[in-house]
């Protein structure tokens, strides 16, 4: 090779362009081919209706309250949801940081329900905390309900579902941000006298912050594209119709693709404002390092 | 933080699982001194500098502050500064909030606390720097934040865990020249741990060695220095030369040397006992006259050759001389009496 291919390879090599570059390929096929072709297509879809113009079947979502109520049907399970598990996950993981006895088995049991899948969960639910699952028979055996307390086909057998399947995903995240806080931080908070809340609030929390954030948008995610619980736990007719479920009914009950894709449209729209406020948010915080210095 | 007459630790010990960490450590730290815990890694020192400052509990034994039992307290009551080995400087504070942190703890009026942080920020020179985050600092300037941060609460007591062992050569000496210069100014009574014999000596007003969770010696540096309690200590205070042999009538025969020495012994030797013979490379002399050696590697370290030098027999020892020595050259050597150190085995 002649020494001007050389140099120019090695200019090409100082801004980060050599044949590394190689291995991204599958990756960038992978995306293209499955999310943003898909999603590409989704819009023009969504952009050619059976009637009307070009954004009909927007006007269509919007201005049918039984449509456009799904968003803030969605958002108010997703976000209470998203922020149980987040915030459930910090004093857990923080309990669990350091060594001790029986950490694996325990993690193992706060993170196995992510591997039981949502139908599984389901019926688990409605075994238990149906009206005359285990749940409801302790209430009425020990006097402390008269009645079943309804806690299946409604808002709350939804929120239970997103927790169960949702908390090991937040705390096995939330436990890796903490795990990468050193811990010399607040042992030197405590010789400056902070005592455990102190050391809690002012050191862990403010570098734990914009890893919460981040786990806030992945769980808010899984719990905003909620389906298969909205319909088995949940009331799909009325207080649980989410959007996605308003999206299978445009598709699959009235077969209007154009509006099945503006739902689904919609929904992406939705998640994107909610992920860049939480991540706006974030860029406020300190998001440096987690080190206490050289060491 | 009001100050103490004595520091008393009784027979503090820690275990971890089955291993000793720390056995039985008393020692009695008195107002204003600067004291080294010294010795090689894993002999303890770091163990009891956590068990002193809370960090750690103990296995056995108490730590008293004048009458006040000390041990049971946790770290955030005990109302001593400490310096850690990697600094442990809040990221997400600027170095102006690192400094204030322990003020505000300690619930200081904020005018007093600005004033007195304002004023150790000065005491390090790091005015220029104080809205800079720890990571925007090098090396030397997170040290200083580290230690402004420690003393900025007038603690009763300082404690530092090898906290220079992360700057290079040069900054090393000046941080040490800067440490000991804040203890003479500012009075702190402070436990100094570190692995380095030169920084300990030359820092410390008493030495206490350790070596695998005991203690075998507490002295002055220059106590220490020249009188080892064994040869642990002579070993790790730079005697390089160990020579196993055995006690002979008033003299001591060093095996492989087949001559036999006079030296000064430290510790009950009887006649016929196993001893260890030990002296510092400096103190070997160039004689000629002496036993004859021959040169097998010569070091230039500037003013002077260190060099390792075989016998006859084939015992190796280590000199140091102005003379330019090369290797193979032969030479007549001699260990001077007053300076073999001769140790029972």
């Amino acid at each position: 090779m002649s020494t001007a291919t050389l140099a120019a390879r090695h200019r090409l090599a100082e801004r980060g362009i050599d044949p590394q570059l190689f291995l991204l390929i599958p990756a960038t096929v992978f995306v293209v081919a499955l999310f943003i072709y898909p999603f590409c297509y989704g819009i023009a879809v969504s952009l050619q209706p059976a009637q009307g113009g070009a954004l009909a079947a927007y006007r269509a979502f919007f201005t049918d309250a039984y449509q456009r109520d799904t968003i803030a049907t969605t958002l108010a399970i997703s976000l209470p949801a998203a922020l149980f598990n987040v915030l459930a996950a910090v004093p857990i993981a923080y309990r669990m940081r350091g060594r001790f006895r029986g950490k694996r088995l325990l993690t193992i049991i706060l993170v196995v329900p992510i591997t039981l899948g949502t139908v599984l969960t389901a019926e688990g639910l409605l075994n238990f905390l149906g009206p005359t699952g285990w749940f409801n028979r302790v209430l009425l055996s020990t006097g402390l309900a008269d009645r079943p307390v309804t806690l299946t086909h409604n808002y709350w057998g939804v929120f239970f579902s997103l927790v169960i399947t949702g908390f090991p995903f937040a705390f096995l995240l939330v436990l890796s941000y903490l795990s990468g806080i050193d811990p010399s931080l607040e042992r030197a908070a405590a010789t400056l006298g902070a005592g455990w809340a102190q050391r809690f609030f002012r050191i862990t929390l403010p570098l734990l912050a914009p890893g919460l954030a981040t786990t806030f948008c992945l769980t808010f995610v899984l719990a905003f594209s909620v389906f298969p619980s909205a319909i088995l736990v949940g009331d799909p007719s009325g207080s649980t119709r989410v959007i996605s479920v308003a999206a299978y009914e445009a598709a699959y009950v009235r077969y209007d693709y154009a509006a099945a894709s503006a739902a689904a449209i919609v929904m992406g729209a939705v998640e994107l404002v909610v992920i860049s406020i939480v991540l706006g948010l974030r860029s406020l915080l300190y998001t440096g390092s987690t080190a206490g210095g050289k060491g | 933080m009001t100050g103490f007459e004595t520091l008393r630790l009784d027979g503090v010990t820690r275990r971890f699982g089955d291993a000793d960490a720390l056995t039985g450590l008393d020692l009695e730290i008195r107002r204003g001194e600067f004291i080294a815990l010294l010795g090689p890694s894993g002999c303890g020192k770091s163990t009891a500098l956590n068990c002193l400052a809370g960090l750690l509990p103990l296995s056995d034994g108490s730590i008293w502050r004048d009458g006040t039992r000390l041990d049971t307290l946790p770290p955030e009551r005990r109302g001593f500064g400490m310096v850690f080995q990697n600094y442990a400087l809040f990221p997400h504070l600027s170095v102006r909030n690192n400094v204030a942190f322990g003020l505000k703890m300690r619930g200081v009026p904020r005018a007093q606390a600005r004033r007195r942080t304002e004023d150790a920020i000065r005491l390090v020179h790091l005015e220029e720097h104080a809205g800079k985050l720890p990571g925007q600092l090098s090396g030397g300037q997170q040290q200083r934040v580290a230690i402004a941060r420690a003393v900025v609460v007038e603690p009763s007591l300082v404690l530092m865990d090898e906290p220079l062992s992360n700057l290079d050569a040069k900054l090393r000496l000046e941080m040490r020249t800067e440490i000991r210069r804040l203890h003479q100014n500012l009075g702190l009574t402070t436990v100094y741990v570190t692995h380095d014999q030169e920084e300990a000596l030359s820092m410390a007003d008493r030495l206490v060695v350790l070596r695998a969770g005991r203690v075998q010696q507490i002295g002055t540096p220059e106590q220490v220095h020249t009188r080892p309690a064994n040869r642990h200590v002579a070993d790790f205070m730079g005697f390089r030369n160990l020579l196993p042999g055995r006690s002979v009538d008033d003299h001591f025969k060093i095996n492989d040397l087949g001559v036999r020495v006079s030296g000064t012994s430290v510790g009950e030797i009887h006649k016929g006992d196993p001893v260890v013979a030990a002296i510092r490379p400096e103190d070997v002399l160039l004689r000629p006259g002496g036993f004859e050696v021959t040169v097998e590697v010569a070091e230039y370290h500037g003013r002077e050759i260190a060099a390792e030098v075989r016998t006859t027999d084939g015992l190796t020892l280590h000199l140091r001389t102005s003379q330019r020595l090369a290797p193979g050259d032969k030479v007549g050597v001699d260990l001077p009496a007053d300076r073999l150190l001769v140790f029972p085995a």
